[in-house]
């Protein structure tokens, strides 16, 4: 398995990417039961979807459409009933448990909306989590942490704990954890759904700065069309399938060169 | 992640909520200072009684009346199970008990002594001058009861060191005084030296020690039928440590032979010696010990279960903790690890207070009990701290494995 280094990683998407690049996430004809007692609760209904290596991604729909199912197999917490899903390349569905965890280590970073910090436990030691388990030794991990929250903006937060943060330097904090691991895909379901609309500009801008500048894929879940218009791709869900996928440019895309932002995929309406 | 950053996160989660977590505690707590306790105090008195029975003198057998288990009733016209002065006398005959070096009878029993309105209850040793051959001590003032005054039924007296401080001011000369005992004039001959405690934990030096005559025919007429000086028990010094039991069937073949026991009938006397008496209270120092030990070992399975209480109600309160800690990498052994670590580490700072309060508990006892000391030993220590890690690891299995199975989608969804 090939790896790249992230930082000096060029925006990969649109036409300058080779035909033949294999997608970050590649999703075949999957589909999601939970079984609740006697009932069925048919979260996913055959999705279809390819993302690649450094898109910016928006996932959209009502409630309980699917999306956080969607992001949950994405992200590797949880496994297809059916059908196939490829997570650069591995295919996910044979893997167990500490497979997964491995993978999750690895490759994947996580936002959530409720930020999800351990509380009593400082800026420095969230963002350290990961390393943790990835068996980095201390003097990195401090160094590495260090470097995360200088990105995200929070180097003279470090010592705080999360009941001393705001909500969008909670945000930030948990952006840096998702980073630590240098992560290809970051994964963030509804990231500013607990934060205000100027909070949550910033946490965009900053998400949006990580994909272009580092080239990280980013998919994440948001009910605001605002939010999405952050976005290359924007994904609709209904019932448990891709409503619609369309491609738009990036709204507050300044100086940017027009090739790296053109869409992944062809444009599509799957209806 | 390395044990230093589980026990970090361990301490991390028990100091959030210190109350509970020293409640949960309180179990190991209490286990552990019994254990503690319980070892040192034991070890302290086994010391206080060994050293107890060589102060009274080395090498000593002490011959009593009568038998351990009751025998049926023998024929023949002797009182049953008594002892007198001349088995003594025969004791005391070297072509007859050879390893036998010095041997002194005793008859007991309490008289009230009164001298100038003071008024006390004494335990009352009537002995012959042979006594300080056999056990340990001399008159500290004055003299001990010679052989004329066993002779002439002397009405003179040896009191203990305590007795003196009650009758008399320290300054006072007390020889040749006279004090009453039971209402008879005795005069004052000696005050014994300090002793401390003797056989079965009386205090010698709240004894007297009248002449063993005087006492048979003034205070206590203890006779046999045919008219004999009846004693309580006799003490029979041995030549060296290996003679004890050599000394013990010569004195045995002898009052048999005195006593005309029949060749299958039982002795009607016992001798014991200092390791025999030893053993006995090491039976019974035994016999609490397993009572203590299984007090203590019920509330280290209390403790136990009131870990592995207060560690699932962690597993679900931090359900999300898990969840997340999973999404980031952590694997199942990692979890599992974690939480293990917080379940052993949470039974041995239990265990630590534990150890400090059977300690404390034990220099307390040492304090307040004179001639008393406790001995905390290593191996008590150590075996508190394995105990109560392995009680930790035990019940600390199951939580920390529900922990480690959870579903970290339903642990993040978890409100
Ligand atoms: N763990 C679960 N057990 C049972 N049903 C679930 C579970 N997770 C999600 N669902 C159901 O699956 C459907 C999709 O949920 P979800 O993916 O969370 O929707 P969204 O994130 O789009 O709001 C909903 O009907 C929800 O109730
Ligand atoms: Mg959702």
């Amino acid at each position: 398995m090939f790896t790249q280094p992230t930082t000096t990683n060029p925006p990969p998407n649109g036409s300058n990417a080779p035909p033949d690049t294999q997608p970050v996430i590649q999703a075949v004809e999957l589909t999601k039961t939970y079984k609740m007692g006697d009932m069925e609760v048919r979260a996913l209904r055959g999705v279809d979807l390819n993302i690649q290596l450094g898109e910016m991604v928006a996932i959209m729909g009502p409630s309980g459409s699917g999306k956080s199912t969607l992001m949950n197999i994405i992200g590797c917490l949880d496994v297809p009933t059916t059908g196939l899903y490829r997570l650069d390349g591995t295919d996910v569905g044979i893997l167990d448990d500490n497979n997964l965890a491995e993978i999750r280590s690895l490759k994947i970073g996580f936002v959530f909306q409720s930020f999800n910090l351990l509380a009593r436990t400082s800026a420095q030691a969230n963002v350290e989590l990961p390393l943790l388990y990835a068996g980095i030794s201390g003097s990195e991990r401090h160094q590495r942490a260090a470097q995360a929250l200088n990105l995200v903006g929070l180097d003279d937060r470090r010592d705080h704990k999360p009941n001393e943060l705001s909500g969008g330097q909670q945000q930030r904090v948990a952006i840096a954890r998702a980073l630590i691991n240098r992560p290809k895909l970051i994964l963030a379901d509804e990231p500013t759904g607990n934060l205000d609309t100027k909070t949550s500009d910033e946490i965009m801008d900053l998400l949006q700065q990580l994909n272009r500048d580092q080239g990280i894929t980013i998919v994440f879940v948001t009910h605001d069309p605002e939010i999405a218009g952050y976005c290359n791709r924007v994904i609709h869900f209904r019932d448990g399938r891709i409503e619609s996928d369309q491609s738009n440019q990036p709204q507050p895309a300044p100086t940017q060169d027009p090739l790296s932002t053109g869409p992944a995929v062809p444009l599509t309406t799957d209806h | 992640m390395s044990f230093y950053e589980s026990v970090r996160v361990a301490m991390l989660a028990l100091t959030a909520n210190k109350l509970r977590s020293i409640l949960t505690m309180l179990g190991i707590i209490i286990g552990v200072s019994a254990v503690i306790a319980l070892m040192s105090i034991g070890r302290g008195v086994e010391q206080f009684f060994v050293q107890q029975f060589t102060s009274l003198g080395t090498n000593l057998l002490y011959v009593f009346p009568g038998q351990l288990s009751e025998g049926p009733p023998r024929q023949g016209g002797r009182d049953r199970g008594v002892l007198t002065l001349n088995d003594s006398h025969a004791i005391n005959n070297p072509l007859r008990v050879p390893d036998v070096i010095a041997v002194s009878p005793e008859v007991s029993g309490n008289a009230l002594i009164a001298r100038a309105g003071n008024d006390i209850d004494v335990s009352v040793s009537g002995v012959t001058a042979s006594y300080l051959d056999t056990l340990t001590g001399d008159a500290a003032i004055g003299s001990f009861l010679t052989d004329a005054d066993v002779e002439e039924r002397s009405r003179v007296v040896v009191i203990g060191s305590d007795v003196f401080g009650k009758l008399f001011e320290p300054t006072e000369d007390p020889i040749d005084q006279t004090i009453r005992v039971n209402n008879i004039l005795f005069r004052v001959i000696g005050v014994m030296e300090e002793r401390g405690a003797g056989i079965g934990g009386a205090n010698l030096d709240e004894m007297i020690f009248i002449p063993l005559t005087t006492v048979q025919d003034r205070l206590f007429r203890r006779r046999t039928v045919s008219g004999e000086y009846q004693v309580n028990i006799i003490y029979a010094s041995v030549v060296s440590e290996d003679r004890m039991e050599a000394a013990q069937e010569q004195i045995t073949e002898l009052l048999r032979e005195r006593h005309n026991i029949s060749f299958r009938g039982e002795d009607d006397f016992v001798i014991i010696n200092q390791s025999d008496l030893i053993s006995i209270f090491g039976d019974i120092l035994g016999a609490m010990t397993v009572f203590l030990s299984a007090i203590a070992f019920i509330s280290l399975v209390v403790g136990g279960i009131g870990i592995m209480n207060i560690m699932l109600v962690s597993v679900t309160e931090r359900t999300r903790e898990i969840g997340l800690r999973k999404a980031v990498g952590a694997k199942r052994r990692n979890v599992l690890s974690q939480f293990l670590i917080e379940a052993v580490t949470l039974s041995l700072i239990g265990g630590l207070f534990g150890i400090a309060l059977g300690a404390g508990g034990a220099i307390a006892a040492t304090s307040f009990i004179p001639d008393f000391s406790a001995v905390v030993g290593l191996d008590a220590i150590a075996i508190s701290i394995l105990f109560s890690m392995a009680v930790g690891l035990f019940f600390g299995i199951y939580p920390a494995y529900r922990a480690s199975r959870l579903n970290p989608i339903d642990a993040l969804r978890y409100e």
